[in-house]
């Protein structure tokens, strides 16, 4: 019961094909007959490497999309962006501080931003760019970084700024700055490398090894697994680091999700 | 065709069955196989087993080692280039070549300079971007055993069964041994791992442990992490040269590896590296899509570093199993093959029938689970038919909300959720159809603890080397993988290269593999490596002209 798809315009670098209707751009531009070499990584929406310009019919805009998450639409004109380009100056993590005005010393050009919100409009994860660039700004580490997370460095949002800020690149520092020294560190982390560092798991491991296949399967199947702990919801967007919502608008996006 | 919030109305009949027994389902899991019920279902049902799938190698260090046909073609292909190419002009003389951009590459270079070399005499070269890589598409997380209910022993053991004691012993012991090092080196280089209010670690189950170790950062682990370590290597000044697979080693006249052929893919010329020391770090082989099957890796994924390495004689391991993820995604078409993160059942979703029944333990290792829901499709006829006549079976997804109460999904998996939001489905509120997707390599370059191959000069680290996992990998054991023995590789081959002079540059192995080709009777025009797979359309291929321009 296979349905033909029907097909549609596609206007791909200034020709126009004929595609099969519900194929990603990306898949689109391969029936087309492009062998991709730019403009394709992951294929799955995680690495950022197939930016998309394109304009809708009958609309004043320019859209921005990732090519292999995106679907192909009648009359649609479009083109690929190989990367955007990005120098930045190099830091030394161990020695930087978190202090509020580290971003803007590392990015001065934060300070330029106009608040025109293109950054947010443009980018294909749906965050809220411009929020984490006034965020660092204000030297709000957290909350840029927060906000800043689910980020796949595509750089659209660079590429439509007009003050020439390197969002993805801000957001990075923040992030880094955030998990090395706001987030506190594990608890029980360095116990655990001091104890495998002075040996004291070694006759454990070593007993191991000389067990003979059949012992070694044996002892597999009599482990004892944890039981699920009822941990007090891990996931309170209010209590935890890394929360994927920001914690100041969470409560209200519940409400209006339910 | 009617859709309804995303789904056809004969898949909206079967989700309302699921609707049906959920409630009776919480808290009631089908029960673990044993392992003898496992073998049983991997005989019957695992791709691996299926008759007429493989062929022996007719030639070389893996002689009679039974591969997929399309991983044996790549074998059973002439080099891209001569023996007779032009090496006189060097273009990079340094001390250490890494051929692959990914997770492991680019461990290997950042500890290769925390060694003590010279970053400027680093080099990493890669296909595509540096961090275009399946690393980067890892969601589900790493495991380490870093908690006081958990050990490295308990680690080991659950590694050990996982790959039905097929693993290297002495390659396990590392990977378990060094995880909580890992975990504390990616702290310190400002990781974002998910942490309670006291910085625990927040840790869940995966398929096949014993002990709640997986870390994990939302559902986009293996991206943060790659983006810190890319900007961590950009920092130290690490070179990369990006679009510029390597296509052949290149030896000195002792047999040692000294360096590779790079090709500029939009020059189409070529550049000579001499290096005192290699490592691959060149990832899997999803792309050559092993009997037909879609796959969760990257465009890139096209089992290269196997056939630079088998060329100079390196020695191979459980290349035979290939690891299928057992949640591809089945429905939407658009999105067929990719992965859905082991932690959606780790997090309590269940997989069900087109009853709404049970059927398998939520967590088995991965082949078994994968079989299982082969089975379910094919023999017992209980799968889920989409319009593209694909099948599968349901992961009812809405149980995580249930059970960790709502906007867990959005929180832990918002990755997933915006996947299928962008094509018009809430897994929040509808369950999602799975099945098997091709999604790793289990075996590759044979190693020792250290990521030295059997040719001296020439190390491996990450998917592309073997051993580790036998003949299958548990969840969260590859971000690991490639964080150990990157890292391994990377300072071993910083020793070695102290110690070793790059002699004088050959090619001499292409002209004796070209040799055993003939001499093993294989005629053929194939060539490898194949670089990227390709999916243009059949009707413009029909009019391709090869026209000079």
């Amino acid at each position: 019961m296979s349905e033909q798809a029907p097909l549609i315009t596609m206007q791909l670098m200034g020709k126009n094909y004929r595609v099969p209707a519900g194929l990603t751009i990306m898949a689109a531009i391969e029936y087309a007959g492009y062998k991709l070499v730019r403009g394709a990584g992951c294929r799955g929406g995680f690495c950022g490497s197939c930016p998309t310009l394109y304009r809708r019919e009958g609309n004043h805009r320019i859209f921005t999309a990732l090519a292999c998450q995106t679907l192909v639409e009648d009359g649609m004109c479009l083109v690929q962006m190989p990367f955007v380009p990005l120098i930045t100056r190099p830091y030394d993590l161990y020695t930087i501080k978190p202090q509020a005005n580290t971003l803007l010393q590392h990015f001065p050009e934060i300070a330029g931003c106009v608040a025109c919100n293109t950054c947010t409009r443009s980018c294909p994860q749906g965050l809220p760019v411009m929020d984490y660039i006034q965020a660092s700004l204000r030297g709000d580490i957290e909350r840029a970084a927060l906000l800043s997370f689910d980020c796949i460095s595509c750089g659209i949002c660079s590429s439509r700024c007009p003050a020439d800020i390197k969002h993805y690149a801000v957001g990075l520092l923040a992030r880094r700055l955030y998990g090395k020294y706001i987030t506190p560190n594990a608890p029980d982390l360095a116990e655990r490398v001091g104890a495998i560092e002075t040996g004291d798991f070694t006759a454990e491991l070593d007993a191991l090894m000389a067990l003979s296949a059949a012992e070694l399967r044996s002892r597999y199947e009599q482990r004892t697994f944890e039981v699920a702990a009822e941990q007090e919801d891990p996931y309170s967007a209010t209590r935890s680091y890394n929360s994927a919502m920001d914690p100041v608008d969470y409560q209200d996006e519940l409400e209006v999700s339910r | 065709m009617e859709i309804s919030d995303g789904y056809p109305a004969a898949m909206r009949q079967s989700i309302a069955r699921v609707e049906a027994t959920r409630s009776a389902r919480l808290g009631r899991t089908f029960p673990a196989m044993s392992l003898d019920e496992r073998k049983a279902l991997l005989l019957s049902h695992h791709p691996d087993y299926k008759a007429g799938a493989k062929r022996p190698l007719l030639f070389g260090s893996g002689k009679g080692m039974s591969l997929n046909h399309e991983l044996t073609d790549l074998f059973e292909a002439r080099p891209l280039v001569r023996a007779s190419l032009d090496l006189s002009k060097i273009d990079h003389d340094v001390d250490l070549l890494v051929i692959g951009g990914g997770g492991a590459g680019t461990v290997a270079a950042i500890w290769a300079v925390k060694a003590g070399l010279d970053p400027r005499k680093v080099l990493v070269t890669t296909k595509l971007r540096h961090g275009d890589s399946n690393s980067t598409m890892a969601q589900g997380g790493i495991q380490a055993a870093d908690r006081p209910e958990d050990s490295p022993a308990q680690h080991f053991l659950d590694v050990m069964g996982g790959g039905h004691f097929t693993n290297q012993p002495e390659l396990v012991r590392a990977l378990v041994q060094d995880a909580p090092l890992i975990i504390q080196w990616h702290e310190h280089l400002g990781m974002m791992y998910d942490k309670d209010a006291n910085g625990h670690f927040i840790e869940h189950p995966g398929g096949g442990t014993s002990r709640n170790r997986m870390h994990s950062a939302r559902d986009y682990t293996g991206l943060e992490m790659m983006r810190v370590l890319r900007d961590e290597a950009r920092n130290l000044g690490i070179p990369v040269i990006e679009f510029s697979p390597v296509i052949e080693l290149l030896c000195d006249d002792e047999g040692r590896v000294s360096g590779a052929v790079l090709i500029n893919l939009e020059t189409r010329h070529y550049h000579i590296v001499r290096a005192r020391a290699t490592i691959i770090t060149t990832g899997g082989l999803g792309r050559l899509h092993m009997q037909q099957y879609p796959t969760t890796n990257h465009y890139g994924a096209t089992a290269d570093g196997l056939v630079l390495a088998y060329r100079v004689g390196a020695k191979l391991v459980d290349l035979d199993a290939v690891q299928y993820h057992p949640t591809g995604a089945a429905f939407p078409a658009q999105m067929a093959g990719l992965l859905i993160t082991e932690k959606v059942r780790g997090l309590g979703a269940q997989p069900l029938n087109c009853d709404g029944e049970q059927f398998v333990f939520p967590l088995e290792p991965r082949d078994v689970e994968a079989s299982a829901f082969i089975r379910e499709c094919a023999e017992r006829g209980k799968g889920i038919k989409t319009p593209q006549d694909m099948c599968g079976v349901w992961l009812d997804a809405p149980m995580v909300d249930l059970i960790h109460g709502p906007g867990t999904i959005r929180e832990a998996l918002p990755a997933m959720f915006r996947m299928y939001a962008r094509f018009g489905i809430d897994m929040t509120r509808d369950p999602i159809l799975v099945f098997p997707t091709l999604h790793y390599q289990n075996g590759g370059i044979a190693t020792d603890e250290h990521g030295a191959t059997s040719v001296p000069g020439l190390y491996a680290a990450g998917e592309v080397m073997g051993g580790v996992h036998g003949k299958n990998r548990l969840m969260g054991n590859s971000l690991l993988d490639f964080n150990v023995f990157g890292r391994r590789a990377g300072m071993a081959a910083a020793t070695y290269a102290r110690e070793h002079p790059a002699g004088k540059l050959s090619l001499a192995h292409v002209a004796a593999y070209e040799a055993m080709l003939h001499d093993a009777g294989i005629a053929t025009t194939r060539t490898a490596p194949r670089i990227l797979p390709d999916y243009r359309g059949k009707e413009a291929l029909d009019r391709y002209l090869d026209i000079p321009l």
